[in-house]
């Protein structure tokens, strides 16, 4: 291995041509009505997505993106040699059922939301280090199963408040390999667990921005870059309350985020859409990355983007038991070009 | 090794710092449009109850007192049909405690409860979560109606 792939104890570079090969986006319903359809492999006209329960709809939307993926990188299953995947549910079931469909080696992730970059900075880092030819790298969530587990039923009356977000239903995968002429994964800043004392489970924007605010700072004077060095930098899912407070909270610490900055959960629905502050959840900048801003780097709109993708780590135990919420995020910078 | 430390910006801030920080940007519920939403539409459902009440008097043999009963029933039918027509929920975002504090809100946590556990069967999932979230209200209102009963004995007897 390269001498210089350790940037210092968070941030990797990585020293081969580490590149997204291809990758896939499997939507529900709401996600299929909002500004980016267009852009979405496969959307879902109901929310069972033909499935007898949800988490078997989330499970079918993972599959979906990541044979998806397979296929656009022009690769055979057998020539895969990892899965690495995660979602928000107990003991990751989507992404260890969806393993069992694609028999493929596989370690689960969790990361809470921030899994899309964890995968994605962990796949690069094998294949960078040759443990590996070719990685697949996932995860999901869906709105029905995630409020089952964390809050209340679907269908309970229950009164949210204006900064509660919507969890996306979706899934995102991509192929990470050597060579091509795909987007190019450069860095990754691993993120540190950061709490600032923020117990409100509804109010997961404010929660995760300090985590997402810490990643920056560490990529930001490791890389001695500033935000003006890329095109467009997104957090996954820190929703309109959120992105206002990273944007503060970067000023305080000397970074005008600006003009290049905004949030997955806030392009993928659109102003019209009830979803409070934003989208949330893995699925959200899975989506978003593996379709919208991986087709914009390869046709050379943005060429150098820093995604980070923030995961709230909580449990329905501990808010229950009045503990605060402990957040983390990852960032992974993507270049266009040959 | 101690080169392998590098020196760098922090993020820092303490949590009161943040606390205070963050709520600013925190939209704030607007509490007198909530209220009155919920005046409005728990007033409604209330009147709605009353109207049933006078026609269960009036077409069949109930009297005031003994309305009651079919009264409530009725009232939990529709709410809990709203419920599977997934419209409740929409009603409950508008109308907060409107729809919540009225008996079709405790329907509706106990029918949003069988509907959501059905996939796990009938005798854990519906049977096991049904009263997931009404069982504290029936735990609490027993207990606070003894309490109660009990004061009234002691102090009123």
């Amino acid at each position: 291995m390269n001498l210089h792939a350790r940037v210092s104890r968070q941030t990797w570079q990585f020293t081969s041509d580490i590149r997204i090969l291809g990758s896939g986006v499997s939507v529900g319903p709401l996600e299929g009505k909002g500004p980016l359809a267009s852009e979405f492999d496969t959307i879902h006209s109901d929310n069972y997505a033909k499935q007898d329960s949800w988490e078997k709809a989330e499970q079918r939307m993972m599959k979906e993106a990541a044979q998806t993926a397979i296929e656009k990188s022009k690769l055979q299953s057998e020539q895969v040699d990892m899965w690495l995947a995660g979602d928000l549910l107990n003991q990751i079931i989507t992404a260890n059922y969806t393993g069992r469909e694609l028999d493929l080696p596989m370690l689960g992730l969790f990361g809470a939301c921030s899994t899309s970059m964890e995968g994605l900075a962990l796949a690069s880092a094998l294949v960078d280090a040759g443990f590996a030819d070719y990685v697949l790298t996932g995860c999901s969530s869906h709105n029905s199963t995630a409020e089952r587990q964390f809050r209340y039923p679907t269908e309970y009356g229950g009164q949210k408040p204006p900064y509660a977000q919507w969890t996306v239903t979706g899934a995102g995968a991509a192929i990470v390999g050597k060579g091509g002429d795909g987007p190019k994964v450069t860095h990754a800043t691993i993120g540190k667990v950061v709490d600032l004392g923020i117990k409100d489970p509804f109010d997961m924007g404010s929660a995760m921005a300090p985590a997402a605010a810490d990643t920056l700072t560490t990529h930001f004077s490791d890389l001695d870059r500033n935000p003006d060095d890329y095109d467009l930098i997104v957090t996954g899912d820190l929703g309109k309350v959120g992105y206002a407070i990273l944007k503060d909270l970067m000023k305080d610490m000397g970074y005008n985020m600006d003009p290049v900055y905004t949030d997955c959960g806030m392009m993928i629905y659109a102003p019209n859409q009830e979803v409070f502050s934003g989208g949330s959840g893995c699925g959200c900048s899975a989506v978003v990355t593996y379709s919208h801003i991986m087709n914009r780097i390869r046709h050379g709109a943005f060429k150098r983007v820093l995604v980070v993708a923030t995961g709230a780590l909580f449990s329905p135990t501990s808010f229950q038991q009045g503990e605060s919420i402990p957040c983390i995020a990852h960032g992974v910078v993507v270049e266009g070009g040959a | 090794m101690a080169g392998n430390i590098k020196s760098r910006k922090k993020f820092q801030m303490s949590k009161e710092q943040y606390q205070k920080r963050s709520a600013e940007f925190r939209p704030k519920k607007n509490i007198f449009m909530n209220s009155l939403k919920a005046f409005v539409v728990g007033g409604f459902i209330c009147a709605l109850g009353q109207a049933i009440s006078n026609f269960y008097i009036a077409f069949f043999n109930f009297t005031e007192k003994t309305a009651g009963n079919p009264t409530v029933a009725t009232l939990i039918f529709i709410s809990v049909i709203l419920t599977g027509l997934g419209v409740y929920d929409n009603i409950g975002q508008f109308a907060g405690a409107g729809s919540a504090v009225p008996v079709t809100g405790f329907a509706n946590s106990i029918a949003s409860s069988a509907i959501e556990h059905r996939s796990e069967g009938f005798v854990l999932g519906v049977g096991g979560n049904m009263f997931k979230l009404a069982g504290s209200v029936i735990v609490y209102g027993v207990v606070a109606a003894f309490v109660v009963a009990l004061i009234k004995k002691l102090i009123f007897s």
